[in-house]
């Protein structure tokens, strides 16, 4: 029992309630659950602020923004390193079809793709997209629609807010372009 | 100790999103293949599960942790910059396979070079920041 729960993988119906502790413990110490906002906060601890007004706030208000951020990372420390999860995982049977048309097996070894994310990988065009191309718009898509997964599809839905569901359709129509129109060029390139 | 707080809830979720392996490209990959109950799973009863929550921190006018009243406004208004915005950071997500979240968490596993991700993110929001006077929103 203890060792299925630190070594994983847990169940959808394990994840997904976990996720709804954390949005609660966060109300609890009065923040609200976003993680996208440490994106412009972490701009203005570079200095943006002196020359982008939208940068130019007193991010050492913000600062529980980033040691939310620290726990993330150091959350990943604690499930990727001490207790890695147990592999292989178990996919959709047709997704690993198609992962195999692209010769991406490193599923069966771990939780990255490290086809694609790898030092090697960065300095090619595909790892340039991947990596590079993606976290731009990750970010850049993220500030537009002032809030990412955590701020728009569970805080902004469990408040019944409409423009989360905008943007939460908006998050599918791109997901679903990249990957039904857009995957397979890449991974030819 | 108020930081501290917010640090032992993150670990929490960088937890959570490993063991649940939300912070796998190939989950995200296979979520939009439409292939796999496995993410929308996820996302549904989180939502579900913090609906109830913001329902009874609401209803129940629960303070916080400090003896301040919980308050849950309207946080958003508007349309284009949501949907816009929206399938951008669509496009984003199923490149990386990670959302904001999972990407420090990634970077904790050991998978350093998604710090270039995140790199390219803050240049991303650094941009939106510069042009957001020419967006439409």
């Amino acid at each position: 029992m203890l060792h299925d729960f630190l070594y994983g993988p847990w169940s959808w119906y394990v994840t997904g309630p976990a996720i709804g502790l954390v949005y609660f413990a966060l109300y609890f110490v009065g923040k609200r659950f976003g993680v996208s906002g440490t994106m412009k906060a972490g701009c203005t601890m570079l200095g943006a602020g002196k020359k982008i007004d939208y940068f130019d706030f007193e991010w050492k208000k913000e600062i529980w923004n980033m040691m939310f951020a620290v726990g993330l990372v150091l959350g990943g420390v604690l499930g990727g390193i001490v207790f890695p999860n147990t592999m292989p995982m178990e996919l959709a049977e047709p997704t690993i079809q198609v992962l195999e048309g692209y010769g991406l097996t490193s599923y069966n070894d771990g939780i990255v793709a490290t086809e694609i994310f790898s030092w090697e990988s960065l300095f090619t065009l595909k790892g340039f997209i991947f990596i590079v191309v993606g976290g731009f718009f990750v970010g850049f898509g993220s500030r537009y629609a002032d809030g990412c997964t955590s701020g728009h599809a569970i805080t902004g839905l469990a408040n019944l807010e409409l423009p989360s569901l905008v943007a939460v359709i908006g998050f599918f129509i791109g997901g679903l372009f990249v990957t039904h129109v857009l995957m397979d060029y890449i991974m030819n390139l | 100790m108020k930081n501290l707080r917010l640090v032992i809830i993150g670990i929490a979720f960088g937890f959570i999103l490993t063991k649940g392996e939300v912070i796998s490209w190939y989950r995200i990959f296979e979520m939009f293949r439409v292939e796999s109950f496995h993410m929308y799973g996820i996302i549904g009863s989180a939502v579900a599960v913090s609906l109830i929550f913001n329902q009874w921190m609401k209803r129940s006018k629960m303070k916080d942790i400090d003896g301040k009243p919980i308050d849950i406004p309207t946080f958003y208004s508007g349309f284009t910059r949501y949907l816009i915005g929206g399938i951008l950071f669509g496009l984003g997500w199923a490149l990386t396979g990670a959302c904001p979240g999972p990407l420090y968490t990634l970077v904790g596993t050991g998978a350093l070079v998604f710090i270039v991700v995140i790199a390219s993110a803050l240049i991303g929001s650094l941009v939106y920041g510069a042009i957001r006077t020419k967006l439409p929103h």
